[in-house]
Order: C-alpha cells, then structure tokens, then sequence
C-alpha cells in the first residue's frame, strides 16, 4: 500500500521517488516532499508521543510552527532530535524514528501517564516530591526526566561540519511569500542589494499551498516567475533553506542555512549548515501569519490538524490526510479548505462552523454555530461529536479535521528587542507594536494585512520606503490582480461544558484545565501563567497555542485579552543545533594554537607540551630512561642549577614603548620608577591595579632615549597591552607615547645557570663579560651576523640571560644554543623546572599575583615609590592592605621529607580545629624539590 | 660561530608554501620587512614630509597605498605598518630612521606577522566565510583590521580577486587551517 494517501496535483517531482523509512517500515516518497507530507501519503498519521502524557501525536502544521511532529531524524552519529517531520526535506535514504515512546509508538508502556493525568497537572511536580528532600536529585529528577522529554541524544560525537560567515545588504527580506517577493522585486529592480531568505526549500510561502491566482497565473507560478526573474539579478542573493533567527542590534540579523540537510550526507568538505551573520541596512519582515486552533476536548488525536495545513498538504504535496475530512472553523479561511479539498475530490463531510451569520458554501454540510465538541480514535481520529446549534450532539466517522481559529500575524522578529505585539481587535490577534528592532518593518501578514492583494501591496510600499530611507528610489511597477478578501471572524477560543481535556499547547501537553488551575492558584500574570504551565516553551515556543492560553486566562480573569498581555518572543525564532553555534570552533579547532619559535626543535625532542592561553609550551623535555615526569623536571632543574639551561620565553609579553614621555608614562603606570633607568640597562617592575592590587610584573629596558621595551607575563600580555593603551589614549592623552607590541617579532630564550656566559660568550659577536655586560645590563648585539638583543636578568636565581633575535631566527638559536652547549652539558627546560626554579627564588607568578595580592603581600612593597604618583599608589595605602601583620609571601619546607602538601593546601597548628581564625596562611605553589611559597599571616 | 643563522617561515619551513584549492590560491609571503610608524606628539607635519621625500606614501584610515619601493597601510590614528622588500630591507628601522629622525616612533614589526597574499578570480565567496568585511563593496586599496576564526588580522584588499592577510605569526598555521577550510568548503 504505497502512498495510498497521494492524490493528483502539488509541487513534487513524481517522475523520481525516493525510499526512506520511519520506525524501521519502507515507504515511498517523491522529491518536493517533507517527511510529514510523505508519510501522510503513505497513510501515516502517528507520529511521535506527547511530552507528559505520551499521547498519540500526529502533525498540527506544515510548517516550522509545528509542535507535534518530532521525530529522531537519520541514525547514528548524525541523529538528531526533535527534528520536526513537517520540515525535514525529504531525500533518498532517509531515515526516521519516533521518539518519547517506548517500545513503540503504537504501543508506549508511559501511555499510562495519560490514565493518572490527574496526578501531573500543572505544577504537579512543585507540590509531589517534596518529601525527602534528598530524594528529589537522588530518585524523583531522574524518574521524570526518563518518562518525560522530547528526542535523546546519541552521546556521539558530530561528525558533520560547520561553518558561519558574514553578509551584507541594503535590504534583507525576511520571508519569501508574497508580501516578500513583491518587496524583494520591487528592491531588486531598483539595484539595491537585497537578501531574500526563506525557511523553506521551496519559495513562495502560501502561494505554493493555496490555488489563489495572482494576474492570470497561478499563485505558485507567479511566485516561480518571481524568484527566476530575482535570481536573474546580480543585486539579490536568493537564500531558500534559510531561517532568520534572530534580530540582533544594529542591523544584523541571525541565519541559519541548512546547506546539505536535503542531503543523506554533506558532500566533502562541505558544512552541513553555514551560522550566517547579515548586517542589514534596512530589514522587511514578511514572515506571513501562523494559524491557531480552537481548543475542544481530545483535539489532540493524529489527523486533527490546521485547516490551513490540510489545505497545504493537498495543494502543495498532493496528499489527502484522510478518505472523510471535517473541517471546524470560526472564520473565512476554514471554508477555503473545504472547498480545495473538495475540488480535489476529497470527501468533505461537514464544515461545522461555529459562526452564525455568512452565507452557506453550496454542496457541503455546513453547520452554522456548530461546534467539535469531542473526538475519539487510540492512535488516530476515528470520530468526531458535533454539537450543533439546537444543542444536539452528532457523531460522525472522520478521518482527518481541520481546525482553525484564525491566523496570527507571525510578530515573532518585532519582539527581539522586547516591543510588545498589540491587539488588533478586528484581526483577533496580536499585530506588530512600536518600538521593535531598529531598521525592521512589517509587510504583508506579519503585518495584519492578510490577503494576498494586501501582501502585495505592502511589501511594495515597505519596499519603497526602506530604500528611500537609504537614498534608493524605488520604482511602484503595477501590482497584479490578487484576491483581497475581508476577515470575517468570529472569536472562538475553546469549546466550553466538557468535563475532559482540550488542548492548547500540545508540545507541552498544555490544556485549558492546566490555565484554569494556574488561574486558581493565582499564578494569573502571563509571565507566572507560561512558567507553572510550561506554557510556550520548548522547541514550538507556543507559536500556535499562546494566544489561545491567553484569551482562556483573560476569559478567567474577566479580563480583556491586551489586558491580560503577551509574553514575548526571543531568538532563536527556531531551534538550532549547538554545533551550528559552535561553527568551525571544536575539538582541537576550539580555538587558534599559538607556536613558539623553538616548537619544531621542541617536537624533534618529544618535548610533552602545555597550553598556556593560546601557546603551546614545552613542560618538560622526557629523555630515554626517564619514566615519570618528576624525573625529567628534576633533572632539568638539577642541570640548570649545575651548569647551564635554556628555555624558550618568547610567551612572555612584549611592548615597545616609544616617545619623549616614554619614562614618565612608566612611572606613572610601574609602582616603581623607570624615568631614571639609563640607557642599557633594565629593571624589574610591578604594576597595579587602580585598587593597589598587583596586576603585573616583568622586567623593563630602555634601550634608547626614547624607547622602552616592556615584558610581561605570558598571561597578561594582550591586558597589560590593553591597559596601557588605555592609559594612553584616555587616562593621558597628552602625553608624547606610542606603543606596539612586539611579543610575537622576537624569539627569546632565557640562558641560566653558571655556564650560562660561558655559553653565550661562544655565539655572541660581541664582548658580554662582566665588565662589558654588567647584570641589568640591555643591548644589542649580533649572533654570527644576525642582529640579537641580549638582556641581563634572572628569574631562577643563577646567573641568567634573555637572548632574542627576530623570530624566523628562532629555530636557528635554540640549536646555535644546544651545539655551542655541548660542552657544558646545556639542557633545555620547560615550563615545570621554570616554575620551579622561580618557587626556588622565591619569586612570584600567577599562583601569587591572583588579583587578591599587595606588593606587600608579596615582599616587594618598598617597590610602591611614594615619592611619585602611579596607578595604584594611593589605594594601595589603605589601612587594610599596609597592615604590619597582613599576609607574607614565605617559603616553606616540610619537616617530613616525605610528607606531601598540594598547592591550596591551609596551615593549621597540629591540633588545631580547621576554622578561618586558626587558618595559618595557605600553600600558594608548590615545587617538585619539595620547598614551597605559601603565605601567611 | 661566524655562521648567520638561517631563518624559517613562520609556518615552519625554509621556504614559504603556495596552497591551491579549487581556485583560491593561498601564498604565504616571506619576502616582506614591515615596520610601524607612528608621529610623536606634535609632529603630523613632519611625518608627513618625512614620508614624502622617502616616497613612502601614508594612507588616511581604512586605506592601504603602495609606492616605488614603500607601501603602507593605516593601522590608528598617525599610525601606519610600512612595507618593503625584505631582501633590501631587512633592518627596516635603519632604513626609517634616518628619514624620520625624533619626529616618529619606528618599531620593526617584520616577523611579528605572517603574511598570506590570497588570489582568485572572485574571493567574495571566501571573504565572506572568513571575516565581516563587505569585500564587494570596499574598494580596491581598503585595509582594516579584521577577526579570522579568533585570530586577529589586517586585511588589505588589492583588488576584486587578490587580498594581502597579516595574521599573527605565531598562530600562522592555525591561521592557514582556517584559510584551508573555508576554501575547501566552498568547492
């Protein structure tokens, strides 16, 4: 029985059939199709299991708004849930299962839910599981999130990719129906540089699901001729598959497009999806409207479904839901379905429209101030019971219903800079209020103007105002005929006098019982009612049931329904995938490597490495023999501390200071004073904060006049950086400095130990004895020709250079070094025995300079000049922070050799109770030689 | 030890690495010496004459300019990176220095970056994967700072189908991943 459902007609390619599967079961589907049209024309309106009572569930829409029809899209690693069936473009292979429902979704053991539901109204779970409070994480969380939920994750990883990208218009068009194509063409022929993006694989919005005429075609091919003739212009970028999610500021707008989901599997290389950003000068929303239902009592059962979406389904897809189909309307659009349907020769059983004036559609049972008061079928519809206007009551057999409440203009992009919708009273809805993005207007149905002629038309004028806004003259070509229909409803919100429960939100199984009882309760804001109901959440975010949840808390409340308010929408419009946010960026492309000059070498040596921010530094250098890290590092250390070590220190931040204030600037921004160092010489600095805390520290030379070249930690480089031009170009704008760094120009490496001159003496050009390079002592020298710089300072304790050449030498230094150091058995180190030997000094890194330590804190408050105003001078002269009994940095050793402490560790007296007034300080870093910097007070 | 040292690319080898994917062709340039200027306080004017007698030219913002030997581009206010042929200029500062004197500050800036020239017959499709730039619509000679893939970056746009990017050089192959994959993605 293939596509047993399929009738004549729609815009499917019927000469090529694709073959897919849903629960395991072959079906048969043509290319044009989603997954929800196909298996309706295989006869499948079972679909998925509701959220709370597992519920049979079949598809509400054909459309993005969709709440029911979830499914696992595809296997393995590439599944995804919650994938809505009504937009999953179907390709050759696809494959699909149910989800929430165990074993299957024709028979689901959670189904008893459904028997117990008074037990899980809303809120159930705020007044059930309270006691033991232990038992809520422990046994009560994990029980309901196992029976409740949407799809599951396969715990695999993505094996799909992912890209963004960036984009700019004039005019971005939001929506491809008609009020967008009109905009687009109007834009388009005008030159301006439009973006026309559509959700949907095919553009043309409604008119590819209505048999409507624009001029002397058919809706669907105006819409066809539309697009050709925008793709034909180089000015406009066509983007079908693409869903705006989200208005952001200034212009720029979220795009998801979904680049290969048509496809079993990206092609090589290619992105799945592509996270655009456009930066818009001017945007139109033309999202069109989104139907509602009427809420009555088991409106839940698969084949009850939008009247707009079953009228889709046959004109678009060419697929009949049911063999008898009802339709229950409270306005004009609901008699449009049942003729379609009809002159597709479709069984119209009834059209029970609760309307009391109109005329009567001639040849239908149309049932005046009727109503659907019940419904019944297990696993889909079998019945419907009308209530008619005397007040009798009728079952009919039906296989598919149609319902429709009314269209609420689709404002959902209006409200991302938090306008609130406002009540158009003649509509029955919300239509974009004041005061929404910058930049976005409204045509067409998102508007309120909901005929096809009003699309037109306003996506023209909306057109022609944005680009005269922008200097653009747009040309008002002659709008085809189109039909212009007024609104004709009458409000009809949900069925009362059933004792049962209608659905208003069914992704959140959401009924009138649960408002009426939030009401009760007293949760009546619609801020409280969305929270204790769950109301509008989720993948759907209520874009078919909040108004209905609103119109029945202000039939409650008396109110009227602008009196009740509106929650708001907010981005993303539809769900999107982590890894589409993540893009490019995951796994080790999380983010870019920063490679030292000696990282070739390094790797040569099986150095294992370390990421320090962006860089990857060697930790230590393993050689043969050597099985445990602590081996490597002692010996590094040991070798260092004997004879010579190097290590590559390029990490550290560097910046050339520069100008005729050059040394004022650093006194005023060092705690210590620069504008006194001479020439060639450098000297240790510490910077604070404005609130006297440390911020930095690192040695400074001056190598000229004018010109300083500051170092950094590796840590602060960019925020010392920052600060300073901060202090630069707000603080002291008068000041004759100019700044660049240059931590990535220059390959430095530290030679320490007592071999360390010796060493050097052998590669150095020029004379670097004592005498001749005394310690603090900067310059420039060369290495076999190649210009150098070469400083005098020691962060472990030895005699100690930094040597640096421009970085493409690098490479070239650190085995210039390592073959001139045969001879004194030169090691290189890594950042471990660096971290070591600087515990050794007793000289402080970031484990001590944490954002909480003074210079006293750390020894080094004689450094703070009183004689000189700097940043950070004043407040770090507070009372608490000079206290004579504050903390210390000091160097501890243990009394047992063998005794282990780890860093954070707290000093107590033996005895004492661990309690903050007996705290004796805390373990700040710990070496492997067993001494360790602590403070303490 | 008289021996100069020899020099690697910031990619890591002794010679620079041309990449071709479809038709985006991705050089890595080492060829280049580059240096930053910026006028002390006070002295715009004689920046200004500085540069003219060297024929250097320094562009007003968001623009790069090339002359005989020198080329430039503007990186913040009275703030230029110059550009020169490395195999004659490789002491840039030496060269600068003489013809600015005290009126400018001069950093050399050669091998802070790596520099990768990209070429194609339309480098809009790829422009767009990689920055936030209009690529169409700014003109040949733009030059902004721009963000690849976290990696800040100044684009220079030569013309419609050929784009200098300077990345950090010690990011260069991180930078040339990026480069790699938006490429492939486009073919």
């Amino acid at each position: 029985m293939s596509q047993s459902n399929r009738i004549a007609g729609g815009q499917i390619d019927r000469s090529q059939t694709f073959r897919f599967t849903f629960d395991g079961v072959p079906y048969q589907g043509h290319p044009g199709d989603t997954l929800a049209s196909a298996l309706l024309a295989n006869g499948v309106r079972l679909m998925g299991r509701s959220f709370k009572y597992h519920r049979p569930r079949g598809p509400l829409s054909a459309g993005s708004e969709e709440p029911n029809a979830l499914v696992h899209l595809r296997s393995g690693a590439r599944q995804e849930p919650n994938t809505r069936a009504t937009v999953a473009e179907l390709f050759d292979g696809l494959t699909a299962t149910s989800q929430n429902a165990w074993p299957s979704v024709k028979f689901d053991a959670l189904a008893i839910n459904d028997r117990f539901n008074s037990f899980f109204t809303a809120g159930f779970y705020y007044k059930t599981f309270m006691w033991p409070a232990a038992f809520w994480e422990k046994v009560y969380e994990p029980i309901i999130r196992r029976a409740a939920g949407l799809g599951s994750l396969t715990r695999q990883e993505d094996p799909d990719e992912y890209d963004k990208g960036f984009l700019h218009c004039d005019l971005l068009v939001i929506g491809a129906g008609p009020a967008g194509l009109s905009a687009a063409l109007t834009a388009g022929r005008a030159g301006a540089r439009v973006i026309l993006a559509d959700e949907d694989f095919r553009m043309g919005g409604r008119l590819n699901m209505e048999t409507l005429t624009i001029g002397d075609a058919a809706g669907a091919d105006w819409a066809a001729g539309v697009v050709a003739e925008l793709a034909s212009l180089p000015n406009v970028r066509l983007m079908p598959r693409t869903t705006i999610i989200g208005a952001f500021d200034h212009g720029i707008y979220g795009a998801v497009e979904r680049v290969s989901d048509h496809l079993a599997t990206p092609a090589a290389g290619k992105p799945r999806q592509t996270l655009w950003r456009i930066y818009s000068s001017r945007a139109i929303l033309a999202a069109g409207a989104i139907e509602r239902p009427i809420a009555f009592e088991n409106n839940d059962r698969p084949g009850i479904m939008m009247a707009g979406s079953l009228r889709a389904y046959a004109n678009r897809w060419g697929v009949a839901v049911g063999d008898r189909v009802a339709i229950f309307t409270n306005n004009e659009d609901g008699l449009r379905t049942a003729t379609d349907l009809r002159a597709k020769g479709v069984d119209v059983i009834a059209v029970i429209d609760a309307r009391t004036d109109g005329t009567l559609l001639p040849g239908i049972r149309h049932l005046k101030g009727a109503e659907v008061i019940d419904s019944s079928g297990r696993l889909a519809l079998k019945t419907i019971t009308i209530r008619k206007a005397d007040g009798k009551t009728e079952t009919v057999r039906a296989t598919a219903l149609g319902v429709t409440g009314g269209w609420n203009p689709n404002v959902n992009m209006t409200s991302h800079h938090r306008a609130r919708p406002v009540w158009d009273e003649g509509l029955q809805s919300f239509i974009p209020g004041d005061g929404g993005p910058p930049g976005l207007i409204v045509a067409g149905a998102a508007a309120g103007h909901m005929s096809t002629h009003g699309a037109l038309a306003t996506g023209q004028a909306q057109a022609i105002a944005a680009l005269e806004l922008l200097g653009m003259k747009a040309k008002a070509d002659t709008l085809p005929k189109a039909e212009d229909a007024p609104i004709s409803i009458t409000p009809k919100w949900y069925v009362t006098g059933g004792k049962g429960r209608s659905w208003i939100d069914p992704q959140n199984d959401v009924t009138v019982k649960d408002v009426k009882l939030a009401h009760k309760e007293n949760f009546s804001s619609v801020e409280h009612l969305k929270r204790y109901t769950t109301l509008g959440m989720a993948t759907d975010q209520g874009k078919t049931g909040n108004v209905i949840g609103l119109a029945v808390m202000a039939g409650l409340t008396g109110q009227t329904i602008p009196e009740t308010g509106t929650t708001i929408y907010r981005p993303p419009y539809t769900p999107v995938a982590m890894g589409t946010l993540a893009g490019r960026s995951r796994g080790k492309d999380f983010k870019p490597f920063r490679l030292t000059p000696s990282h070739k070498w390094a790797e040569e040596q099986g150095a294992v490495f370390v990421e320090v921010g962006m860089w990857l530094r060697a930790q230590w250098f393993p050689r043969p023999g050597e099985t445990h890290w602590r081996q490597s590092v002692d010996r590094e250390v040991l070798a260092t501390r004997k004879s010579v070590g190097i290590c590559d220190v390029t990490t550290l931040g560097k910046i050339d200071i520069q100008g005729t204030d050059a040394g004022a600037f650093l006194d005023r921004v060092y705690a210590n004073t620069f504008s006194t160092l001479a020439v060639g010489k450098c000297r240790y600095g510490l910077m604070l904060r404005e609130d006297g805390m440390v911020f930095d520290d690192g040695t400074t030379a001056r190598m000229g006049e004018a010109e300083y070249v500051m170092t950094t930690t590796t840590a602060n480089a960019v925020t010392v950086f920052r600060h300073l031009e901060y202090c630069r170009q707000v603080l002291w704008p008068d000041m004759d400095v100019q700044l660049i760094s240059t931590t990535e120009a220059w390959a430095q490496f530290s030679v320490a130990g007592p071999n360390a001159r010796k060493l050097l003496e052998k590669i150095v050009d020029q004379d670097i004895s004592d005498d001749a390079f005394p310690y603090m002592g900067a310059g420039e020298i060369t290495i076999g020709g190649t210009r150098g710089r070469l400083f005098r300072i020691s962060f472990s304790g030895e005699l100690a250079y930094e040597i640096a050449v421009p970085t493409r030498y690098g490479d070239a230094l650190i085995r210039r070094l390592m073959e001139a150091g045969q001879e004194f058995d030169a090691i290189v180190y890594g950042t471990e025995a660096l971290g070591v030997m600087r515990v050794e000094k007793g000289h402080v890194a970031g484990n001590e300079l944490n954002g909480q330590s003074t210079a006293l804190n750390m020894g080094l408050g004689k450094m703070v000049s009183k004689k000189k105003d700097s940043i950070g001078m004043v407040l770090s002269q507070r009372e608490g922070m000079v206290d004579p009994n504050g903390y210390r940095i000091v160097g501890v050793k243990p009394v047992d050799p063998k005794g282990q402490l780890t860093a954070g560790s707290h000093f107590l007296e033996i005895g004492a109770e661990p309690v903050m007034a007996n705290d004796g300080g805390w373990l700040t870093s710990k070496s492997t030689r067993r001494i360790w910097a602590a403070i303490s007070p | 030890m008289a021996d100069t040292l020899h020099a690697l690319t910031a990619l890591g080898h002794a010679a620079p690495e041309t990449v071709e994917i479809g038709p985006y062709r991705i050089t890595e340039r080492f060829d280049v010496a580059l240096a930053s200027i910026a006028s002390r306080k006070g002295r715009d004017k004689d920046v200004e004459k500085a540069a003219k007698a060297e024929n250097l030219p320094l562009p007003g913002p968001a623009a790069a300019a090339e002359g005989a030997t020198w080329a430039s581009f503007w990186v913040a206010p009275q703030m230029w990176i110059v550009e020169a042929p490395f195999a004659s200029h490789e002491d840039i500062v030496s060269h600068l220095k003489p013809a600015f004197g005290d009126a400018a500050s001069i950093t050399e800036q050669t091998d802070a970056w790596v520099r990768f020239d990209l070429a194609a017959p339309d480098l809009v499709p790829l422009m767009e994967r990689l920055c936030n730039v209009d690529f169409s619509k700014a003109a040949a000679g733009f030059a902004s700072r721009v963000v690849v893939e976290h990696t800040s970056c100044y684009l220079i746009k030569r013309g419609q189908g050929e784009v200098t990017l300077y990345g950090p050089r010690s990011s260069a192959r991180s930078l040339l991943h990026a480069l790699e994959t938006a490429a492939t993605s486009l073919l």
